[in-house]
């Protein structure tokens, strides 16, 4: 009797043999994965929150800039931002190496979300909050800073999360320009071995990754869901 | 800065504002003396709160001074917000910070205006919701009192800056009836002590039992102005037994 369709089915995708064999190259990719993700989360959300608070400053010609800058990041795929900047600037003299360029790219594309998720959330402080702060002598600096961004941060933290889980699975566009991170190291595996099971375990390696970091976000909405007087 | 001699805690010279070609305020004069309590009525859209907003420059005049101890808020080179520190200012809609607790919200300004140390500033806050009679509800949260316990707390987070005026803006009437009367009680505890108010509000009885002197003011100008028994008892313009006939109907 030959081999059912069960068997060939867990040979192509869950290779015990092919497991073993590219597994260690798996467990490195998610190490690229956790650091560009790690420097993506922390460099886009601080561009972010700097680029909501100088537009709350109201000048106006810097504000231009900001939303312009911001609509262009929102509106391109961040695949096509990362093939600009990696296959364009070295014809303009300019190399960048391949982790820098992605974790530049999708930097700057969280960043934007996150500046409009921010400004929303700073917009929708209500002016007698302002008005309040101003008229105990707190100066608009101050004022921003203890009365405003805290509610406005509260506010902003459930959609936030939700678009930093989004832009950080970007992280696999690496595997385009060369990042060694998890698709591009499953990809890599797949093609020398003729076998899907690395790829089968690169998706179980995204989602042991981020289902926690998907709870987390849940517990977070959840936590910041709170009563506004 | 420039000091003038005055006789004023508060003084307004003047004041004009305009919103979108509309005249709000229309040169208005007022003064309030040291521990008077002043009651500003009149229509809506007569620019009351706007006449109050003006004296500490949350809503800018047009033209016009207005003098706090004889400092003139509106000259050039007055520190605005060391001036907001002496004019107290409470709300129609309290505004008290969501994110703090009752103690949070009082000693804001003291540490980050005033630059109290924590401590020190906790304390001056306590002492402040204890002259509301609040003291208890320190740790709470706004969205854990009434109403008129938060109208007390912002009255505390205005009260804690010793301010030489308070100034306010329709205090109870975002509050359900029955909670009126705290805040109230809370105001003329206030002034027996000796603070100087001008308040902005419809409680017409208040205004009778506790004011030193009660401005009407109708279409951005002040019509008349006197003790209560003569604005409420032998009102001398006609616009005012209008309004005030109005109420009473």
């Amino acid at each position: 009797m030959g081999p059912t369709a069960l068997d060939r089915f867990a040979d192509a995708f869950l290779n015990p043999v092919v497991t073993a064999r590219y597994l260690p190259a798996i467990l490195k990719g998610v190490v690229v994965t956790i650091e560009v993700a790690a420097a993506v989360i922390v460099t886009g959300l601080a561009l972010g929150l700097a680029l909501a608070v100088l537009r709350s400053f109201r000048i106006r010609p810097l504000n231009v800039a900001i939303v312009v800058a911001v609509d262009i990041l929102r509106a391109l795929p961040p695949l096509v931002l990362i093939l600009i900047v990696y296959f364009g600037l070295p014809n303009a003299g300019l190399t960048i190496p391949s982790f820098a360029v992605l974790w530049l790219v999708l930097s700057l594309v969280l960043a934007a979300f996150a500046e409009e998720i921010f400004w929303a959330g700073i917009l929708s402080v209500r002016a007698g909050q302002w008005e309040a702060a101003r008229s105990t002598g707190l100066g608009f600096g101050g004022t921003l800073a203890y009365v405003v961004l805290p509610q406005a941060i509260r506010i902003a933290v459930p959609p936030l999360t939700n678009r930093t889980i989004a832009i950080t699975k970007n992280t696999a566009l690496g595997s385009v320009i060369g990042v060694g991170e998890i698709l591009n190291q499953a990809t890599t595996a797949q093609s020398f071995s003729g076998n899907a099971t690395p790829l089968t375990l690169g998706a179980l390696a995204y989602l042991v990754l981020f289902i926690p970091v998907v709870a987390l976000g849940r517990w977070i909405e959840h936590r910041f869901r709170w009563n506004r007087a | 800065m420039v000091e003038l001699v005055t006789e004023f805690v508060l003084e307004a010279r003047g004041l004009r504002k305009s919103f979108g070609g509309q005249e709000v305020l229309k040169g208005v004069d007022l003064a309030v003396r040291e521990r008077e309590l002043v009651f500003v009525i009149g229509p809506s859209g007569s620019g009351k709160s706007t006449l109050l907003r003006c004296c500490n420059r949350l809503e800018e005049p047009d033209g016009g001074h207005v003098l706090v101890g004889g400092v003139d808020l509106m000259a050039r080179g007055t520190d605005i917000n060391a001036m907001r520190r002496r004019v107290g200012m409470v709300f129609q809609s309290f505004n008290l910070y969501p994110h703090m607790t009752a103690l949070g919200n009082v000693s804001l300004a003291l540490r980050k205006v005033v630059g109290r140390p924590r401590r020190a500033a906790g304390e001056e806050a306590l002492a402040a919701l204890d002259r509301v009679g609040l003291a208890a509800k320190a740790a709470s949260y706004p969205a854990q009192l009434s109403g008129g316990q938060q109208q007390r707390v912002a009255i505390a987070r205005a009260l804690a800056l010793q301010p030489q005026i308070m100034l306010f803006d329709e205090p109870t009437s975002a509050l359900d009836p029955e909670l009126v009367g705290d805040v109230l009680r809370t105001m003329r505890e206030l002034s027996a002590s000796g603070m100087t108010m001008l308040v902005v509000s419809h409680e017409m009885r208040f205004a009778r039992d506790a004011a030193d002197r009660v401005v009407f003011m109708d279409g951005g100008a002040i019509v008349e102005e006197g003790t209560p028994a003569a604005i409420f008892g032998q009102p001398f313009a006609e616009r005012t037994r209008a309004f005030l006939g109005e109420l009473a109907r």
